[in-house]
């Protein structure tokens, strides 16, 4: 076996009142694409900011071609030919795509930016990715996965020998997937050593040569992907059984319970729609990103205005001019962006928690203490939200518990309706089972959900019936009986079926 | 016109149109405005009208060039009318007894220093950059009063040379030497914000203050640099007005601020920092001082007419802007 281009030793790094890595060993070949493992909390997010020089080490050591190094800061890491992609893409979107690849480095000739060779060596660079485009537009007039590929390329062209991709493919549709999956496999030609992290098992097993598993700040293990079923690879990150999931696995029975909410002709940022959900039902959204799911969750919530069509909920038409409308009708909208609209990161969890019940009384009724602390002792135990301790900023917690907080915040108003948006994007398989689970007791106990997820098996598996668009058009609404599969959902969305 | 139009180097070939659409909005209010102007008054379509609102303009022109770089950053810096106040007074209180180069220099440190500093603290302290540069604004207001509160006359033979020469470029047309240098002051930021990698920053830093962090690019840097320009542009923009005025006095400038973050908007730049061009700027000052001779050609109307108009533009620009903004959103989705 090669020898380890990045080795880490016995790393231990501590945070107020949370051991968040205890000893942990990770060791990365050159040209490898290895896979980081575990549920959020796990600890992956912090090896990867002590790896990068974002956090210090309070324990252990890290070799870099086999010299001892301590980054102070991402800018050194990167100098040492470490460089990092973030989810979020971090380049400048009112930038070109040349200067987002060399700023900091453009070209000069006499202490002048020379553009042309800039314009020139973006050009080349993005063709080793394969990727031909106008490197001297803005990046913001190309997709989130393009934007992706032009961070790589800036990462690669700092000759780096470790390039960390975090979480690069959630917010990818499956195309996009491949082609940077190509790319990440060119690069490992070139020897380059790649750390992979992802939620999506399957992508791990399609590229990940080997994994490190870590729970709860320590080392599980370290793997060779081939030889790890994907079944006890889950094992491992959650360390109990699989039985929750697959009792989910049934499907459920068809609602024919009383209408809840009837949309007819509905339109706005989306094509005219009609659609109903009855009471206790479960109603799932599926599509590629920017087909309209997220706008057709906001009419229903009222933060778009409709151009057309009306609403009934409970039988009684409605006028959602306003979110405020809809919540008094017992509309509630769970957002998939958690970081923008959701969380108020510098409150605690009970603060957060307590937000919309309080906006629903009007501020000047203050939820009395007590009774705060009852429903959020409540809440926490209910979704199992962890670290259990209400006085904590949410900002500290992983992101599942996070959207935990967030669903709850909701939960609490005891919603008819509640809208759920990507709700177990980007949170680990355990958080994700938890919140599936509770989807479904929800629904058990008569509340309508609409479901939006990027993934197909879970929207499948949760809902009754599902709407498929595509295009910002509904072009098909589909009964969840025994014919319908994540193939014929695919179907559905590539043909665009009812055009 | 041409004099304007030719010396400002080709920017970025290639940028899609939709970035100067600002721009381009703004140079046709000019001409429109110059050619309505030409049509309804007598005497008003000449090239010395044009080359009067430079004259009377040079050193707002200046002040709105510092401008332009911090809210290319996404900040705004309330100082620069105060600084420029504070400028005229130290020049005026030390004139009779020291040399003017030293004079010159030494009100260029203080800006520069004033700027410098009030970026470190909006930078390291984590305070908005409002607060901090209206706290700058209130210190540079005062520091006027304590050298005095009446005018000061300045009867330097330097200052008061530069304020009478002519510059003649042609029968019946002439600039003052402040437009020379408040044009040199345009040329240079111009290299600086599109040839360097200093300018760069400034727009990535505007773009994207964190991910201009995770890139590697000196932030802190960046930001101090950008006040530093601004007070340095407001201490210049000082002197210039020294040379208009031939006085110092705590209330010279009163609000140049406001008129300086007016023309930086009109001329299509955005608040939110990362998009704007410095040809805009340089319209959005010429369109204010154009209004202000419009004004004057009408006679009838009170000054105060100026204010009304730069506030209905500046409304429209930012509406426009706004526009452009979420036009451009839907479309990246």
């Amino acid at each position: 076996m090669a020898e380890a281009i990045l080795r880490m030793t016995g790393i231990g790094k501590e945070f107020p009142g949370v051991r968040a890595l205890d000893g942990v060993d990770f060791r990365l070949l050159p040209g490898e694409v290895h896979a980081l493992m575990g549920e959020n909390g796990a600890g992956k997010s912090t090896l990867i900011k002590v790896l990068t020089g974002v956090y210090s080490i309070d324990a252990g050591e890290i070799e870099l071609a086999g010299a001892k190094v301590a980054f102070t800061g991402p800018l050194e890491a990167q100098k040492a030919g470490i460089s990092t992609v973030y989810q979020e893409v971090n380049l400048c979107r009112n930038l070109s795509v040349a200067e987002n690849v060399f700023i900091g480095r453009e070209p000069r000739r006499f202490g002048r930016i020379n553009w042309r060779e800039m314009r020139r060596r973006a050009a080349e660079l993005l063709t080793r990715l394969d990727l031909s485009i106008d490197v001297a537009k803005p990046l913001s007039t190309y997709s989130l996965a393009i934007q992706q590929m032009v961070a790589i390329a800036r990462a690669i062209d700092i000759d780096a020998r470790v390039l960390i991709l975090d979480e690069p493919t959630s917010s990818l549709d499956a195309g996009e997937v491949a082609q940077l999956f190509r790319v990440m496999r060119r690069l490992k030609e070139q020897g380059i050593a790649i750390l992979f992290v992802s939620h999506f098992l399957d992508q791990i097993y399609e590229i990940a040569d080997r994994m490190t598993i870590l729970r709860n700040g320590r080392l599980v293990g370290e793997y060779v992907t081939a030889e790890l079923p994907q079944v006890e690879l889950v094992g491992k990150m959650i360390g109990r059984e699989l039985a929750e999931l697959e009792r989910l696995d049934e499907r459920p029975p068809a609602r024919t319970s009383d209408t809840l909410v009837e949309a007819s002709a509905l339109g706005g940022k989306v094509a005219p729609f009609s659609l109903t959900i009855r009471e206790g039902e479960v109603v799932g959204l599926a599509g590629l990103l920017g087909s309209g799911r997220t706008e057709i969750a906001r009419l229903l919530f009222g933060a778009d205005h409709a151009a057309t069509g009306t609403v009934r909920i409970g039988g009684e038409q409605v006028n959602l001019r306003t979110p405020r409308i809809a919540m008094s009708k017992g509309v509630a909208f769970c957002s998939e962006n958690r970081r923008e609209e959701g969380l108020v990161p510098e409150l605690t969890v009970r603060e957060n928690l307590i937000l919309a019940l309080q906006a629903d009384r009007g501020w000047s009724r203050p939820v009395p203490r007590k009774k705060q602390d009852e429903l959020v002792a409540k809440y926490i135990k209910a979704l199992n939200i962890r670290p259990d301790n209400p006085e904590m900023l949410i900002r500290n917690l992983s992101g599942g518990n996070q959207q935990k907080v967030l669903l709850a915040r909701w939960l609490i108003l005891e919603p008819r309706l509640l809208i759920l948006d990507e709700p177990t994007r980007g949170i680990d398989v355990g958080a994700k089972a938890e919140i599936q689970k509770l989807v479904v007791e929800l629904s058990d106990g008569g509340m309508a959900v609409l479901f939006i997820s990027a993934e197909l098996e879970e929207v499948l598996r949760l809902s009754h019936k599902v709407a498929v668009l595509r295009d910002r058009r509904v072009v098909a609404e589909l009964p969840n009986d025994d014919t319908l599969t994540t193939d014929v959902l695919m179907e559905t969305i590539a043909s665009g079926a009812a055009k | 016109m041409k004099t304007l139009a030719r010396p400002l180097p080709r920017q970025l070939p290639r940028t899609l149109p939709r970035n100067y659409l600002p721009v381009l909005v703004t140079g046709a209010l000019f001409v429109a405005m110059f050619v309505a102007g030409g049509i309804r008054y007598e005497g008003f379509a000449t090239g010395q009208i044009i080359l009067n609102v430079f004259i009377d303009n040079a050193f707002l022109l200046v002040v709105a060039v510092g401008m332009t770089f911090v809210i290319l950053t996404g900040g705004i810096d309330l100082s620069v009318g105060s600084v420029v106040a504070l400028t005229t007074m130290i020049s005026a209180s030390l004139l009779p007894s020291t040399p003017s180069i030293l004079v010159i220099l030494l009100v260029l440190a203080i800006g520069g220093v004033l700027g410098a500093a009030m970026g470190a603290i909006i930078h390291y302290f984590e305070i908005q950059p409002f607060i901090v540069t209206l706290a700058g604004m209130f210190l540079a207001r005062g520091l006027c009063y304590t050298i005095g509160t009446d005018s000061i006359p300045i009867n330097d033979p330097t200052f008061t040379s530069i304020a009478q020469t002519q510059i003649k470029l042609g029968p019946d047309l002439w600039i003052s030497p402040s437009v020379l240098i408040a044009l040199a002051v345009v040329l240079l930021a111009t290299y600086t914000l599109h040839y360097t990698r200093t300018g760069r920053n400034v727009y990535a830093v505007g773009g994207n203050e964190q991910s201009a962090l995770l890139m590697g690019l000196p932030v802190a840097r960046t930001k101090i640099v950008v006040y530093t320009i601004s007070g340095l542009c407001s201490a210049l923009g000082g002197l210039l007005l020294s040379f208009y005025m031939l006085s110092g006095y705590g209330l010279h400038a009163v609000g140049m601020e406001l008129d300086a973050i007016a023309a930086v908007v009109i001329g299509g730049t955005l608040l939110t920092g990362g998009s704007g061009y410095l040809l805009g700027t340089v319209l959005g000052v010429l369109v204010l001082g154009l209004i202000q001779t419009v004004i004057s050609f009408e006679g009838t109307l009170s000054s105060w007419w100026t204010k009304i108009v730069i506030g209905l533009l500046l409304l429209i620009f930012i509406l426009l802007q706004r526009l452009i903004v979420t036009t451009g959103a839907t479309r990246d989705r």
